[in-house]
């Protein structure tokens, strides 16, 4: 399944590079995208981790930029 | 953003009160310049180096807040303490200039997308209730005020006005409608109250769809966009690396080097080691260029696509609705003298046989007609793909197509003008007659084929079902380099796979149609473009590429805006990475100082940013 989050304050699109890059190699992702132009992250993962996956998503972006706040979209 | 634009200007009063007094005028005793560029550097650099401690904690070395502090830090304790302060200075004006241009472009393609309705005016009995266009279920009837958005697809039932569709299309003539007119949501009624049918539901609308399509084309990333962040992946780690060395070898093994010299050098490195120039510009560029195309009435899919459109040599055209106007007219009906049935009897029979098919053809009889059609009359009905259809009509069997089935059926009937559309009618195997029709090209197609060569496209091929003398008749006109006719449907595909194999290597291959049936020759060619407004459904989801006009030149437009959005963005790669490159070597022989660092970081930034900002302005494109 797909899920779609807003990532509000997104400011630097190195970190974007890097989130993108460090979703994808979560386990049960199929694909991510973080868009930095529209401040969209889009994940594409196995249904019954996406929970878990979604939780260290966020985890990572906290990492990377702390000021970022993930919102469901 | 304001507190931002006033802490830059102080801290910069501040740095420059110290440069003037301690270098040009050099009256000021060193402690006290000393204390204004350290009050300087507080100001400007603090929340920099805050980040970077927090960045460290969480495991994050080299991103640019650490490389900035460090810089920074370090020309403090060599002593230069006029440039530790200035690389903050700086770097902050870069950051502000850079978040202020994407915000603007983010602001200007939000804009260009603000067409989403708020409301919808739902008819109940007398009354009128306001309702969430989401809440709106096909069949409903809503009422549309003058200056009021269209916020569902629908037909019109009562009232005419004139609709202003540029945000849909970039248009800028407004579209007259009256009853039966199908409206699109997204459009602005702009002077008369329309009363219409709601046909489809919010989700499945036109707005929701274009909505949907532009804010997820940039998800999907260019090689450019690929290749810069792959680039600075590796660039950061080793240019900080390379710096490290540069620090602590040199001194070491070079008799005499004082090491302040080299850890001043290695500073450059640092600052330059900032990937961010780099990162940003690329994105933006494809980001404005998709926007810029979605104000002409160009949706791209994908940065991927506008990339691949700008490689483009040759596009295959489907012929009716792409480059004719795929509504036929009916010219002229002929019954053949001895069977002695008129022309109302040929159309008649011929409407009927027609009935259940949905072929343009089959359309523009039933319209000729006019008149109901009772089914009753019908007991049979095959249609026959590339051929016609095979009918029984009050007992007798109907033939009607084109000479193929004529022949296949062994009726004999006269050749007649060549260069037509003919649908020849049989009934009970004996020919009684033909009627013609045309198909007439779009008035646009010519000037689409004429600026489709000024922007560089080699080869112009269409692809149709009709009859080769009618086909060869529109290619000639529209002076296209290649066409094969009588094709069946899959048999387009067959030759779209034919001409992929026989283009060049690096050169890449378009497609652009508006059926159903093009659905797989638009997801197989390298470029799929489909015609927004008359195309289906299954087209448009197949398209990488949507023209909202149907004009075809528009595609040369796109190949336009292709083209430059490229263009930019491989100016902003080549000039960020030669400015570095040669900054790192200079500093690295000691030719060039911190100052020559930090334009090579912010300088490119800005620049990178203001170029990829003009991929917006696609206006005379």
């Amino acid at each position: 399944m797909t899920e779609k989050f807003r990532l509000k304050g997104l400011g630097c699109a190195a970190c974007a590079a890097k989130m993108e890059d460090a979703i994808c190699k979560l386990d049960g992702v199929k694909s991510a995208t973080v868009n930095f132009m529209t401040a969209k992250l889009t994940i594409e993962g196995e249904d019954e981790k996406m929970p878990a996956i979604i939780q260290e998503a966020e985890r990572l972006i906290k990492k990377l930029e702390p000021d970022v706040v993930m919102k469901k979209a | 953003m304001k507190n931002r634009i006033y802490r830059i200007v102080l801290a910069a009063a501040v740095w420059l009160a110290g440069i003037i007094g301690n270098s040009i005028i050099k009256i000021m005793p060193g402690w006290m310049s000393f204390l204004l560029y350290l009050t300087s550097y507080v100001i400007i650099g603090r929340d920099i180096f805050l980040k970077a401690v927090r960045n460290i904690k969480n495991g994050n070395v080299f991103d640019e807040n650490f490389l900035m502090s460090i810089a920074a830090i370090g020309a403090f304790i060599i002593g230069e303490y006029a440039e530790g302060a200035a690389v903050m200075l700086f770097y902050q004006t870069g950051e502000f200039f850079q978040d202020y241009a994407v915000d603007k472009s983010r602001k200007s393609i939000a804009d260009l997308m603000d067409i989403r309705p708020e409301f919808a005016n739902v008819k109940a009995g007398s009354e009128l209730i306001e309702k969430d266009p989401e809440d709106v279920m096909p069949g409903d009837i809503i009422l549309i005020k003058a200056g009021e958005r269209v916020p569902l697809d629908g037909r019109v039932l009562e009232g005419s006005s004139l609709l202003d569709t540029s945000s849909l299309t970039g248009e800028s003539v407004p579209r007259e409608v009256q009853p039966g007119s199908e409206i699109l949501s997204g459009c602005i009624n702009l002077t008369g109250t329309l009363t219409v049918e709601v046909t489809r539901e919010y989700g499945e609308s036109t707005v929701s769809r274009i909505l949907d399509l532009v804010e997820n084309a940039t998800d999907k990333k260019s090689g450019s966009e690929r290749f810069i962040t792959r680039f600075a992946r590796y660039y950061t780690p080793v240019v900080v690396i390379i710096a490290v060395f540069l620090a602590l070898i040199p001194p070491l093994v070079i008799k005499g080097a004082a090491f302040s010299d080299w850890f001043y050098r290695s500073l450059s490195f640092l600052v330059v080691a900032c990937p961010c120039a780099l990162v940003i510009s690329v994105p933006l560029s494809f980001f404005g260029g998709i926007g810029g195309a979605s104000s002409r009435g160009v949706l791209v899919k994908g940065g991927n696509y506008l990339e691949a459109l700008a490689q483009v040599d040759g596009i295959v055209f489907d012929k009716t609705g792409t480059l004719t106007k795929g509504v036929f007219k009916i010219q002229d009906i002929q019954p053949t003298q001895h069977q002695g049935r008129t022309k109302e009897e040929i159309l008649e029979l011929s409407a009927y046989a027609e009935h259940f098919s949905n072929h343009p053809i089959s359309l523009s009889l039933k319209e000729e007609y006019g008149r109901e059609i009772d089914a009753s009359r019908i007991s049979e009905m095959e249609e026959l793909p590339g051929h016609g259809v095979r009918a029984v009509v009050d007992g007798k069997v109907i033939l009607a197509g084109n000479d193929k089935l004529m022949a296949e059926n062994n009726i004999y009937y006269p050749p007649a003008d060549a260069a037509r559309t003919l649908v020849y009618v049989a009934v009970d195997g004996e020919y009684a007659g033909f009627i013609r029709i045309d198909d007439e090209i779009k008035e646009d197609s010519y000037k689409a084929i004429k600026d489709l060569k000024k922007v560089g496209i080699r080869k112009a091929v269409m692809l149709t079902g009709d009859r080769k003398s009618a086909a060869e008749k529109v290619s000639r006109e529209l002076g296209l380099d290649q066409v094969f006719a009588e094709l069946l449907p899959d048999g387009k595909l067959e030759k779209l796979e034919e001409l992929l194999k026989e283009s060049p290597p690096k050169s890449r291959l378009a497609f652009a149609g508006d059926g159903i049936n093009d659905a797989p020759a638009l997801t197989r060619a390298d470029v799929g473009i489909a015609m927004g407004g008359l195309g289906s459904d299954a087209a448009i989801e197949a398209a990488d590429i949507v023209l909202m006009t149907d004009e075809p030149s528009k595609i040369a437009t796109a190949v336009r805006i292709a083209k430059k959005t490229l263009r930019i963005a491989w100016q902003n790669i080549y000039l960020a990475i030669s400015i570095k490159v040669l900054v790192l070597l200079l500093s690295a022989f000691g030719i060039t100082s911190l100052w020559a660092a930090i334009f090579a970081d912010v300088g490119v930034t800005i620049i990178a940013v203001l170029n990829s900002l003009r991929a917006l302005y696609v206006k005379n494109l």
